[in-house]
């Protein structure tokens, strides 16, 4: 679809936000009382925040959830019952206010959601999601969406990308089908755009990602590995706060007779993650989790998925509680 | 801290121990933990009011152990930690060189285990204050008004387990939440898995938690769950008379009886 700009002044901003918000729920970031940035639902407006550079957690649990039920079961001595999920419930949802790395992650997600077959759970969810962009006007040293292929505005993943323009006001770019819908629902608060200046904040290109992708190639056994994770102490903030993170553990849960199969977030940084039923564990110390991880998300995934795994928001490194820097480690890697 | 790096530098040089760990400044300003083997290097270790990380966390992984003798930069919390982690034979005094902190940010000499535990006698032992203060707050509470305070913090909980990884006292290598035969706890994120994750955790500590805090700091979602070792850490205080990683002969004071304990919460 071709795109169109669009103005939306900040006076509209709170019309098109409560208009969102009246048939579905709304998930939008809000300041916490201890200064962090969190994603909730239906905040009222005035809560909202716009000047955020990042939440704590990203905004992945809207298409996969760190818990997901897969079917329900019911057991007798002789048979057992299964019922299935209907996922046609899902309901919709709009994600308000998302910066670009975050709505970049969507189309990295269903690289791995739809590599061989289809994860239906998932693909109902971004069906059901509507999104909403923000382009970023702050950015921290923690940032390298830039390293990435991307920028503090691009619009990959949003269906209406706000960008804000130096006089206060949003470019508001129709990107999709579903924007369009919106921008034709009835509202009359998008206005002619007349080519006003954005703002957007500057984000420094710390390494070459193409380059990354080849070095990675060549260094497995460098002593580099263990040198640069002695400290990491194997814990799984890193994939949690991770957009693009998709492992998942599958579980079963039982109550008496009943019971319930669901899925959860994992860790490639836990020890379990890779341990066999023998007591073998193929990645036995901490140098080759975090090997793993670098190797997965820059040279596994643009290898197998056509796409890197990362789109540089920073989270993991700003909620690493002990540094292990993602982008100077890579910034490291390239040079070595 | 001149003399921290000259004794650093020596003791690579003279290849006493083949690693120090002690704090670095990285690159974005930020400081973390660094592992020094090259006596070159040793010039980059810094100690300022910002190195609180719980050294002696590294202590017990295999990786690090590998690096041969390990010299490392303790303050009061890691001298703790280590206190610890012999009592419990975990590691040995012969394994370690210890580059004491004094509370004023001095390198303290000290030679033997017994001169640590001089020192750690000496110091303040009980909470740190500003703990304190919130655990009054939430001990103020009605039991009710609690409950929910701990319910809406450890609903955020999206089980990492930095707690866990960061606290020096953590090191099984099979931990309870990973056994499944049978199931300890859900694995999923949920309010309720979650608390019985963080109060099993909280009584696998009682007595044995040094109040470095460092559990609460690891946390990348900000939940204060060192406020419940913590608690614990007063009331077997209180009970039991004794401060955990005061002394390599400490035995687990709930493992233990010992006729000289304090008897008056048996009802």
């Amino acid at each position: 679809m071709e795109t169109t700009h669009k103005l939306l002044r900040k006076e509209s901003l709170e019309k098109l936000y409560n208009h969102l918000s009246e048939q579905r729920r709304i998930y939008a970031p809000v300041k916490t009382s201890d200064g962090k940035v969190e994603y909730r639902y239906n905040p009222d407006f005035p809560d909202v925040t716009f000047d955020h550079i990042r939440s704590t957690l990203s905004v992945k649990n809207l298409v996969f959830p760190k818990v997901e039920n897969l079917l329900y079961y019911t057991s007798t001595k002789t048979e057992t019952t299964v019922t299935e999920i209907d996922i046609n419930k899902t309901k919709e949802v709009v994600l308000w206010g998302a910066h670009p790395c975050d709505t970049a992650a969507f189309d990295i997600l269903r690289s791995i959601f739809c590599w061989d077959i289809n994860d239906e759970f998932f693909l109902k969810r971004l069906e059901k999601l509507i999104v909403i962009g923000l382009g970023c006007k702050s950015s921290d040293e923690y940032c390298f969406c830039t390293s990435v292929g991307l920028s503090p505005v691009s619009s990959k993943g949003s269906d209406i990308l706000l960008t804000p323009l130096k006089n206060g006001h949003f470019r508001a770019d129709i990107l999709t089908e579903k924007g369009k819908k919106i921008a034709a629902s009835g509202i009359d608060l998008f206005e002619n755009y007349s080519n006003d200046e954005i703002l957007v904040t500057e984000v420094k290109q710390k390494f070459a990602h193409d380059q990354v992708t080849g070095k990675l190639a060549t260094v497995f056994e460098h002593p580099f590995w263990v040198e640069n994770s002695l400290r990491c102490i194997g814990c799984g903030a890193c994939a949690y706060v991770c957009p693009t993170c998709a492992c998942f553990d599958i579980q079963d849960e039982t109550k008496g007779k009943n019971g319930r199969r669901y899925r959860s977030w994992d860790s490639c940084g836990f020890g379990l993650f890779t341990i066999h039923t023998s007591g073998h564990n193929p990645r036995s110390v901490q140098s080759q989790r975090w090997r793993q991880r670098l190797m997965h998300k820059f040279s596994y995934m643009p290898e197998r998925n056509n796409s890197l795994g990362c789109v540089g928001c920073g989270r993991c490194s700003s909620g690493c509680p002990v540094d292990m820097n993602i982008a100077e480690q890579l910034e490291t890697l390239q040079s070595i | 801290m001149n003399n921290l790096n000259v004794k650093a530098r020596k003791l690579l040089e003279t290849k006493v121990v083949g690693v120090v760990i002690g704090f670095e400044t990285g690159p974005t300003g930020i400081v973390r933990p660094a592992f020094i083997t090259d006596p070159s290097k040793a010039d980059t270790l810094i100690y300022d009011e910002h190195c609180t990380q719980n050294l002696a966390v590294y202590l017990t992984k295999p990786e690090v152990k590998k690096l041969g003798k390990i010299g490392i930069v303790a303050p009061l919390q890691v001298m703790r930690g280590i206190m610890m982690l012999i009592s419990e034979m975990q590691i040995t005094a012969d394994d370690i060189i210890v580059l004491g902190i004094s509370s004023k940010g001095e390198l303290l000499e000290i030679s033997d285990i017994s001169v640590m535990q001089g020192l750690i006698e000496k110091s303040e032992l009980s909470n740190p204050l500003k703990d304190k203060e919130l655990l009054d707050k939430l001990t103020s509470l009605s039991r009710e008004e609690r409950f929910k305070w701990w319910q809406n913090e450890l609903s955020k909980c999206i089980k990492c387990y930095a707690c866990r990884q960061a606290c020096p006292l953590c090191y099984c290598t099979r931990c309870f939440v990973e056994v499944n035969q049978p199931q300890w706890i859900q694995v999923q994120s949920n309010t309720y898995g979650n608390m019985e994750w963080h109060i099993l955790r909280a009584m696998h500590l009682a007595g044995r938690c040094i109040s470095c805090g460092e559990c609460g700091r690891a946390c990348p979602v900000g939940i204060p769950c060192h406020l419940l070792t913590m608690y614990l850490a007063d009331e077997t205080f209180r009970y039991f008379g004794v401060r955990a990683g005061t002394s390599d002969k400490m035995k687990s004071v709930l493992s233990v009886y010992d006729p000289g304990d304090k008897e008056n919460f048996i009802i």
